[in-house]
């Protein structure tokens, strides 16, 4: 899994680090016009998908009158802003029991993801035993056992979503981790060798700190997962103030305009969720910043 | 100077050679049989010397450098550090190591990463800062404290790799090739400012190299070794004056040591494989 920041920031990486001894360092005003043409540099970089983003919803709200479509096969960006506005609040606390329990099922998937990673780094043969069977579970719809947790759990219960969440989370948090904390350079541990360092040093100084990057990849994968799993899973079933419920009666209600309305919260507390994990990604990561070439 | 505890049965006096190798054998198992990397190595290495290791490609001189530092096991023979078994001098952390490539820590600043050995040997505080400040002035890096390593060319980490290496005052530097990834220019400064930070520390400096003017102009004795198997054929002292410079690499001296050297290097060669030519571009590649 590549992370998809690593090459967006190749650009400006150049700028940093030329020939030997002369590497950009911090000197008063540069830094200044520096840090400006950045911002101006950034604001030029998001411009393109900003337009996009508004083109297209000129063109949906356009073409819905233009074509004269129904209203229940596609309402009109305006329908859903109203829809958004006249059921606020049975959307407002759908989204947050959703959220709530994609949160739920992500911290158990994280945390037991995490515990089974630190566990097989001890033992290949744990290793080797668990990391194949967890490539392969990775592999398979684990969504598809929506209806089995629901089951096992009760359809009303939170906790079932949750387990949901959890079971889909925990497989790339798991195999992710477990590379991180494993592949690290032979000649690092050479060195930690020549400190006479012990597997406590090693694991705190240098495999822990190589897993972040892999983990905060798995872990922004996660974020999106778990909405779906969330939502996914209240289709099968639930208490009625849930996105996912909200999405399937409304539409059987052929009122479309609040489905609209519930998938577009989903996305948008999908993808504040994402920036979230980002803004902590950087903040537990600033060396990350410096392979972008954002730092001077 | 600690006592190494008469564990290996090792009782040479104090202030002996602070690398001793006697009667060492290596064999390494391969899919197809063994491989002999080294027979019958004997070597003493001075305090405060400088000594390279030279020869082909195969030769085992990295194999020799990792034997001392005890990141590898002899077959047969007795390697002792500082008068004590190589394993005893590790564990008392009695040397500093540099490879070839960096490795510096992405998550650590350059101030960071000179840190590392002082973080992991429990030296703390104000005492530790000190220390790492005075390396990264010593490698004249001290502008770069807070930079990542990514930030800096190749041969700027490499500095902070000795910078490093050199934190906690080990008794002894290893360094395997530690500039060979390195363009002749920069090769060149660094080896300048190697000797610099050899006559200031006094540090007892064992270097693999394939780079015959660069074993002349650093070493106090160059060792020229010959491969299958991994053998000592002759040992130079390098009877250049110091300090060294500029000026000594167009020294008449500096020329016949070199010659010297190459002449060990393809001698044992002709003498020993029938197919010559590789190893003698290879020997003559690197004059640069």
């Amino acid at each position: 899994m590549a992370d998809p920041a690593v090459g967006r920031g190749m650009r400006g990486a150049e700028a940093v680090t030329t020939a030997d001894g002369t590497v950009a360092g911090g000197s008063g005003a540069g830094v200044i016009t520096r840090g400006l043409r950045r911002h101006v540099d950034r604001v030029g970089y998001h411009l393109p998908a900003a337009a996009v983003f508004v083109g297209t919803i000129v063109l949906w709200e356009l073409s819905v009158s233009a074509l004269r479509l129904q209203r229940f096969i596609l309402p009109p960006p305006t329908a859903i802003v109203a829809a958004l506005a006249s059921e606020a609040d049975l959307l407002r606390r759908s989204a947050l029991t959703t959220l709530f329990e994609a949160v739920g099922g992500l911290a158990i998937g994280v945390i037991a993801g995490l515990l089974v990673a630190f566990l097989t780094v001890r033992s290949s043969t744990a290793r080797n035993a668990l990391l194949p069977v967890a490539v392969a579970a990775n592999a398979i719809p684990i969504i598809a056992i929506a209806p089995i947790m629901n089951n096992w759990f009760g359809v009303l219960n939170p906790l079932s979503k949750m387990m949901i969440v959890a079971l889909l989370v925990f497989f790339p948090v798991m195999i992710n981790v477990t590379r991180g904390l494993t592949q690290v350079e032979p000649s690092v541990l050479e060195l930690m060798r020549s400190y006479a360092a012990s597997e406590w040093t090693i694991l705190r100084r240098v495999r822990i700190p190589n897993a972040l990057p892999f983990f905060f990849t798995a872990l922004k994968v996660s974020t999106t997962l778990s909405l779906i799993g969330a939502i996914v899973g209240e289709y099968f079933g639930g208490s009625s103030e849930v996105l996912g419920r909200v999405i399937v009666q409304s539409a059987s209600r052929l009122r479309f305009d609040i489905t609209w309305a519930a998938i577009f919260l989903g996305a948008v507390t999908g993808i504040v969720f994402y920036l979230l994990v980002v803004a902590v990604e950087r903040l537990v990561m600033p060396w990350h910043a410096s392979l972008r070439g954002q730092e001077g | 100077m600690t006592d190494g505890g008469g564990s290996a049965g090792e009782t040479r006096a104090v202030g002996d050679p602070v690398v001793s190798i006697r009667g060492v054998h290596k064999v390494f198992q391969v899919a197809d049989g063994r491989t002999r990397a080294l027979e019958s190595i004997d070597v003493d290495i001075q305090r405060g010397e400088f000594v390279s290791l030279i020869g082909p490609s195969g030769c085992g001189k990295s194999t020799l450098l990792r034997l001392i530092g005890d990141l590898t096991a002899p077959t047969a023979g007795i390697v002792t550090v500082n008068g004590k078994p190589a394993r005893k001098a590790r564990l008392d952390r009695d040397y500093g190591m540099v490879f070839q490539a960096p490795v510096l820590f992405d998550w650590r600043t350059v101030e960071g990463n000179v840190r590392l050995p002082l973080d992991i040997m429990g030296v703390r505080g104000r005492e530790r800062d000190r220390r790492a400040r005075e390396m990264l002035e010593l490698v004249e890096l001290h502008d770069f404290a807070r930079h990542y390593p990514r930030q800096l060319s190749g041969g700027m980490q490499q500095r902070v790799a000795i910078a490093r290496a050199l934190a906690f005052e080990p008794k002894i530097l290893l360094m395997d090739e530690p500039f060979g990834a390195l363009d002749e220019m920069t090769r060149e400064r660094m080896n300048s400012e190697l000797l610099r930070i050899w006559e200031r520390t006094k540090t007892t400096i064992v270097f693999v190299t394939h780079s015959i003017p660069e074993a002349v102009f650093l070493s106090s004795r160059v060792i020229v070794m010959s491969a299958r198997p991994g053998r000592i054929t002759n040992v130079i002292d390098v009877d250049l004056g110091r300090p060294r410079n500029e000026e000594t690499r167009e020294q008449e001296r500096y020329f016949q040591l070199v010659t010297a050297v190459r002449e060990s290097l393809r001698g044992r060669v002709d003498g020993e494989t029938p197919v010559a030519s590789p190893d003698r571009t290879m020997a003559e590649g690197t004059i640069g």
